[in-house]
């Protein structure tokens, strides 16, 4: 159904093709999966199948992409919406319309089929993806589940034989996620749709590929294979493979059930052990004493399984922030009520719940951007939303959900001078955290340039520069890959045992499990479930990371622990 | 939204010939029973949008001329005379070469009056109109455009959906100074974001014109060349014999041959459309029929206008009070009736349904 044969592009100025050597074929009906590290050239891969790349990007593409016969470089991509759908990493720049039914309407007008037959695809659509309800909404009061299954019904009602989705799932939830990913199931079984997809988070789609193209570095053909394949020889890999691998099963196991099902030496093997799990992790303690009281209980051979929980540098007896019978009312919508919350020095606290559960709203509040309707928040002793912004930032700083909204200069050098004087901090004391933290982001470097993993780090140096004892993050781990996402762990565990308070919001569940002493559920608003990490996510079947699920009922979180066991 | 709503241009034609019946009297009763008529209306059937919303707005902005036209009023005085004299504000002495302007002076209750029966004939025209945005959404009335027009259309309705985006962008990225220990108000704070807004705007409008062409966008049909250049030939001629009619219907030797130019270019101009409309492969989701819904609130608005002009021919006294001397303006009874025919939309449109309850995003 698409082929490529013997292609690479070279984009117009770059001196090296970004991609090359790609020729392989996807057959109909299959769902193959694009994996690889970032800026290997996946979006890339994907635009080619629907003749955005080059006829939109610019560029030069040799060699030779068919779709269903057709070929890319005598067909505009208007002449391929037939047959290819698209959709791109945010679905908010892909509405034309402004209602969800227009808008699901809107290629089929395009492609100018009769009215009839459009109203019956719009009303099996809406059906097909559980939009029925929403058929009359503004597409901007949605959330981002909705929006992506709005997006993804859009590219299906024309019926295209092949559809070209990039980072499906990484702005969801994990229901949300795996909503989408079973209507993506249901339309490769049902329908024989081709489905060429690209992930980061191949914890939520390797158990539905048929195959994946692994491209493992830039410029490096990929590689064709089977998941299991594949997985074996990956730089990129989710938490089960990883845990496979450790535990040397072959071949690999790719899902949760794969894995629960050959691992029952494993956990006999760790039975003696998890009792470290249970009362490091899940320990039934009071919620709001400090997990360095915590840890003083224990005796220090327990602390080396868990170096993230250091003793702060500069013990302090007071909290980092406070938040008392918070409730947040915006646009007659109540964002958040009843919230109560102390963040003490050295914590890590997640933040998770669904898309529009009042997890940003949270975050905002804590740095003053919202005010509270009733209830107090106090952050260093100051109200946030009453502290002039130049005080706040030496208080609290928060990295928004997209890191590009906090620069404004032009090089990354002179960003760092920027964050200096709003800081008041000594000049070259940004640049040093940017070096710290992330080597090889070079001066005159336009922070637009960089890539996702370099500017969040240049947007947490930015905000590290004046020393906040606060550290809010919200979605950081949107579009990084594994490497990146464990370069971010490791920083934030050391900040963590400098004595910074860390609290992130995020969907990422893996995420949470790696650094999180404690995770607060949020629903509608309001927190419906607060505690140290394993005793929340363990009991949540779409929060649970892998490795619990499948150690069930032993209480492991990460791999790196089991790792540490064993060892 | 879907057929639930009328056709967005017999909503159109009905505001306007409210409008219309409202320059046809300066009888403040008259007025504001228009605006009653109109508000009655909107609260009745508009739809719960975000275009709806600016019925308010549009209030608010016909209060402000009004205030604006009864301020110069009072400031600049008229020569109205006038003898129930208010409150006399000092005059500004000016050099003879401003003879006829005064500054200042006195303030009488009739050009007060003057000015106010003015003023809310203004504000009655603005206040139509804006029942016309917040019924019609402006959208749907861009699709109903001939399919030669369309990729205008779809340019201008682009455009609508970035307004909002555009706001909500300046509010994040001064949100984003805060947090960068800068001021986030302010005119500073303002021109700070405007370049990585326009940046973010840009952006956002080239992905948006990747999704639209890979949606299929602009994808045109073939026709044969006789057909294309017929087309251009009615469209270009068309547009020429309108600027020759319009000119001739100008100049004063060209009265005899105006009106049949500028009429034949017309056709030849809306004949081009429908042909070069077959180069658009186009078809419509459930286009808004013109139904007999439709018909009664157009005819509803039409009725108003013309009974108003025919009253203000027979019985002008009546439609537009004077001033000088003062009398009370009384409510002559068959315009009143008249203008209470255009309540009939609230009677003969349903209200839409309302959609589900916004969830919190």
């Amino acid at each position: 159904m698409i082929r490529f044969e013997n292609v690479s592009v070279t984009y117009d100025g770059a001196t090296e093709p970004t991609v090359q050597g790609v020729d392989f074929e996807v057959p109909e009906g299959e769902l193959v999966l694009l994996a690889g590290p970032s800026g290997v050239g996946k979006s890339t891969v994907l635009g080619a199948v629907s003749g955005l790349v080059p006829h939109f990007t610019g560029g030069t593409l040799r060699g030779r992409v068919t779709v269903a016969g057709r070929d890319t470089r005598t067909h505009k991509p208007r002449e391929l919406a037939d047959v290819v759908g698209t959709v791109g990493q945010d679905p908010l720049s892909h509405f034309v319309t402004d209602t969800v039914e227009d808008e699901l309407a809107y290629g089929m007008e395009s492609l100018g089929l009769a009215p009839d037959v459009m109203r019956r695809r719009v009303e099996e659509t809406l059906d097909l993806l559980g939009l029925a309800g929403l058929r009359d909404r503004s597409i901007a009061t949605l959330s981002g589940g909705q929006q992506q299954r709005v997006a993804i019904g859009s590219v299906l009602t024309p019926h295209p034989r092949v559809l070209v989705l990039d980072e499906p799932t990484s702005a969801l939830d994990p229901a949300a996620a795996e909503e989408v990913l079973a209507v993506l199931q249901r339309l490769v079984h049902d329908l024989g749709t081709t489905v060429l997809m690209a992930e980061h988070r191949l914890e939520r789609v390797i158990q539905y590929a048929d195959r994946i193209a692994l491209l493992p570095s830039p410029g490096a053909a990929p590689l064709l294979g089977t998941p299991a394949e594949i997985m074996a020889v990956s730089p990129v890999y989710p938490p089960v493979v990883d845990l496979g691998r450790l535990a040397g099963w072959s071949p690999l196991p790719l899902t949760v059930r794969d894995a629960r099902r050959r691992a029952a030496d494993l956990r006999q093997q760790l039975e003696g052990r998890d009792d470290n799990a249970l009362k490091g992790r899940g320990a039934v303690v009071d919620l709001r004493l400090p997990p360095r009281d915590r840890d003083q209980s224990k005796t220090p051979t327990h602390r080396r399984w868990f170096p993230r929980r250091r003793t702060p540098a500069t013990p302090t007896t007071s909290h980092t922030a406070e938040v008392q019978a918070l409730a947040v009312t915006r646009d007659r919508v109540r964002a958040l009520r009843g919230i109560d919350l102390t963040v003490t020095p050295g914590e890590t606290i997640a933040v998770m719940g669904r898309n529009g559960a009042g997890k940003s709203t949270l975050l905002n509040t804590l740095v003053g951007l919202v005010a509270p309707t009733t209830g107090s928040v106090t952050v260093g002793g100051a109200e946030p939303h009453r502290t002039p912004p130049r005080d706040l930032v030496r208080r609290v700083g928060l990295v928004p959900q997209e890191p590009r909204d906090l620069l404004y200069a032009d090089t990354v050098a002179a960003e760092c001078a920027a964050a200096d004087a709003d800081a008041g901090a000594a000049p070259g004391a940004c640049r040093a955290l940017v070096s710290e933290l992330l080597p090889g982001i070079a001066d005159d470097a336009h922070p637009r340039d960089l890539s996702e993993g370099q500017r969040l780090t240049l947007a947490l140096a930015v905000v590290l520069t004046a020393r906040p004892p606060l550290l809010l993050l919200d979605e950081p781990t949107r579009g990084l890959d594994y490497a990146a996402k464990a370069r971010l762990v490791a920083l934030l565990r050391d900040l963590a045992a400098q004595g910074h308070a860390i609290v992130l919001a995020t969907h990422d569940v893996e995420l949470a499990a790696e650094l999180a002493h404690r995770v607060i559920l949020l629903a509608e608003g309001e927190v419906i479930a607060d505690g140290p990490t394993a005793e929340v996510v363990v009991s949540s079947p779409s929060f649970a990371p892998q490795v619990t699920k499948i150690l069930a009922p032993q209480r492991w979180l990460t791999v790196a622990e089991v790792r540490e066991a064993l060892a | 939204m879907g057929n639930c709503g009328l056709h967005p241009g017999a909503w159109w034609l009905w505001s306007l010939a409210l409008g219309t019946a409202a320059t046809r009297t300066t009888n403040p009763l008259l007025l504001a029973l228009l605006i009653a008529t109109s508000a009655y209306v909107v609260a009745a059937c508009r739809p719960d949008t975000p275009w709806a919303r600016s019925y308010t707005a549009f209030v608010r902005l016909a209060l402000a001329v009004l205030l604006v036209r009864l301020a110069f009023a009072a400031a600049l005085g008229s020569p109205l005379p006038g003898t129930h004299v208010i409150v006399t504000l000092p005059e500004l002495p000016l050099p003879h070469w401003a003879q006829g302007i005064r500054l200042g002076g006195k303030v009488t209750v009739e050009t007060l009056l003057h000015a106010a029966y003015d003023g809310l004939r203004l504000a009655t025209l603005l206040i139509c109109v804006g029942a016309a945005n917040s019924l019609a959404n402006p959208a749907r009335l861009l699709k109903s455009l001939p399919g030669a027009l369309y990729e205008m259309g779809v340019a201008v309705v682009v455009a609508l959906t970035y307004a909002p985006n555009l706001i909500a962008d300046v509010q994040r990225l001064r949100a984003a100074r805060r947090l960068r220990g800068r001021p986030d108000r302010g005119i500073r704070g303002l021109l700070h974001v405007g370049l990585p807004v326009l940046e973010g705007a840009l952006e956002r409008s080239v992905a948006l014109a990747a999704a639209m062409d890979a949606r299929g966008y602009g994808r045109t049909a073939d026709v044969p060349p006789r057909v294309r250049r017929t087309t251009t030939a009615l469209t270009l001629g068309g547009l020429l014999g309108v600027c020759a009619g319009t000119y001739g219907l100008l100049t004063a030797e060209g009265g005899t041959y105006g009106l049949p130019v500028l009429l034949a270019g017309l056709t030849a101009a809306l004949a081009g459309l429908r042909l070069g409309g077959r180069r658009t492969p186009r078809t419509r989701y459930r286009p808004d029929r013109w139904d007999a819904r439709a018909w009664l609130v157009a005819g509803s608005g039409a009725a108003v206008a013309a009974l108003l002009a025919l009253a203000a021919a027979r019985d002008p006294a009546a439609l537009h009070p004077g001033v000088v001397p003062l009398v009370a303006p009384t409510l002559p009874l068959w315009p009143a009736a008249a203008v209470l025919l255009g309540l009939l939309p609230a009677f003969v449109s349903p209200a839409p349904r309302s959609p589900a309850p916004k969830e919190p995003s």
